[in-house]
């Protein structure tokens, strides 16, 4: 079992740039060149027109809590020290089909078992933050907007 | 065409333990002997075989250890506890049109062992789609299903009860099956209630069992059927179910989450079929966690989207009521072999002997995993 948690690879060409914005702070979307559906997460081509052209537009952070739970034991170990905490999907207000899987979190960079679970509610407003995790991964993480 | 034209005339299994000696490839030739003699077939008449992936156990390890001749078709289905239906059905498909004439469908698998987790297999560095969930700590099947329940409680107002009404169903069943990893240890809705959260809202006993064991069936075509020892299951209807947008587990991305690959499965099941919900007298719905009953419940017809936590009120899951489901224990408290065990348990029903028989059960539903892409059949007397 990994010690650490598992890290997305980011240099695969077809999502580097979500990778690349993030740590830059900024959350982005793949949109379609050809016909401007947004999709998520990315992969080569547009489900709606079939076009392999696109580009990766800036969104507004902001989206409501879909759906939460919280893990406890038995976890990979770097979870399991700090369970129980929170996994949320947050539905983007720029877009509420686009559902994205993060942490909510009082802080950027605190611990994601740091809220108090009793608050947590779906349909709350969050707003995105950034958490460094190492030279190439920095996570999306949510904060109550 | 494929309407009753194949039947499964032989079910065979391991016994369903924890820390089996014999390796799975061992098992598998235990169960699929079984099965043969359970048909009265001879191992080198099986032309046709068909299996999950995430098995270990190969087709030419079968063929050569049961002595088995040409195979003129063999297939694995994906998506782990998804396939089961699908396997029957590809091998169907094949003994039906001609392509081959006597099939075994089969599962092995020691999961017991907690080394064995796949989920705790994961990557430093996480490659496709399980990038965009995993770092953040959802990383278990149950995260993800859970997921859909909190979901599910705020869209329709279901209760914690429901899922207890699932897994004492089962449980009930199981308490009646001697093969079953449950056999003596009933289950109260206090100690559910009480009972530790592995994914809240998700506790213990929402979540199936971790066992190992091997199970097969053997398929022929209809007029071959009627000259075995056993009353035939006709496999009435079929199908796989991919829908729209799907993305595997973590199915959150489609226009409704909520309707998920169950619902591509049931559509073209019940297009295909002459028999209606209403038909089905008994139900092996994929029991990996709790939640999957009363999605399924809903994706194949039996009640109205929203409507699944009800159906479950009142004992209608239980022997005697409005439809029993899980009849030998299921995952939850039978034994987990990726489904194979509702299978032969559908068999069972339809022949009459089940340790949880139904009266008069002519026509059973068996349901393949949901959320990932899926399958299912009809088996009717």
């Amino acid at each position: 079992m990994i010690e650490a948690i598992p890290l997305p690879s980011t240099d695969d060409p077809l999502d580097a740039p979500y990778w690349e914005a993030a740590r830059r702070g900024e959350l982005v979307v793949q949109t379609c060149r050809a016909c401007g559906q947004r999709r998520f997460p990315p992969r080569p081509m547009c489900p709606t027109c079939q076009s392999f052209e696109h580009l990766w537009a800036p969104l507004s952070g902001k989206g409501r809590i879909w759906s939460f739970v919280f893990p406890h034991p038995p976890l990979l170990p770097v979870f399991a020290q700090i369970a129980p905490y929170n996994v949320i999907i947050v539905e983007l207000a720029d877009d509420p089909s686009i559902r994205m899987v993060g942490n909510l979190v009082t802080a950027a960079d605190g611990p994601i078992n740091q809220v108090d679970p009793t608050t947590i509610k779906i349909g709350t407003p969050v707003r995105v933050v950034f958490h460094r995790v190492d030279n190439d991964v920095t996570l999306a993480r949510w904060v109550v907007a | 065409m494929l309407k009753d034209a194949t039947a499964i005339v032989g079910i065979g299994e391991t016994v369903f333990a924890k820390n089996l000696e014999p390796s799975e490839l061992e098992l598998a030739c235990q169960a699929i002997k079984a099965a043969l003699d359970d048909a009265g077939i001879r191992s080198a008449e099986v032309d046709a075989l068909s299996s999950y992936t995430m098995e270990e156990t190969l087709e030419f390890e079968v063929a050569r250890n049961l002595g088995m001749a040409d195979i003129t078709f063999f297939s694995q289905v994906g998506y782990g506890g998804g396939a089961g239906c699908a396997a029957v059905g590809h091998v169907a498909m094949a003994v039906a049109t001609g392509v081959a004439n006597v099939g075994v469908v089969w599962r092995s698998r020691k999961r017991s062992d907690p080394r064995k987790r796949v989920w705790a297999q994961v990557s430093p560095r996480v490659t496709d789609h399980w990038k965009y969930s995993r770092p953040w700590g959802l990383v278990r099947p149950v995260d993800e299903v859970a997921m859909f329940w909190r979901r599910y409680m705020h869209e329709y107002g279901a209760t914690r009860d429901h899922l207890a009404n699932v897994a004492l169903a089962c449980r009930r069943h199981a308490n009646r099956n001697p093969r079953a990893f449950m056999y003596q240890r009933p289950l109260t809705r206090e100690e559910y209630m009480t009972a530790r959260w592995i994914s809240e809202p998700l506790c213990l006993f929402d979540n199936c069992l971790e066992s190992d064991g091997a199970l097969a069936v053997v398929i022929v075509r209809a007029d071959r059927a009627a000259d075995c020892p056993h009353p035939a299951a006709y496999i009435h209807a079929w199908s796989q179910g991919l829908t729209r947008q799907h993305q595997n587990m973590t199915n959150y991305h489609s226009d409704n989450p909520m309707q998920g690959a169950a619902w591509a499965a049931a559509r073209n099941m019940w297009r295909q079929a002459d028999l209606r919900p209403r038909d089905v007298k008994v139900a092996q719905i994929y029991d990996a966690f709790t939640p999957l009953i009363p999605f399924c419940l809903e994706a194949y017809g039996f009640c109205g989207e929203g409507e699944g936590g009800a159906f479950t009120e009142n004992g209608a899951l239980e022997l005697g009521g409005g439809l029993p489901i899980n009849t030998s224990g299921g995952s939850l408290s039978e034994a987990y072999i990726h489904g194979m065990n509702l299978i032969t348990e559908g068999v069972r029903q339809i022949r009459g002997t089940s340790t949880a028989q139904v009266p008069n059960a002519d026509v059973c539903l068996v349901t393949s995993a949901y959320v990932v892409p899926t399958s299912a059949v009809l088996l009717r007397r």
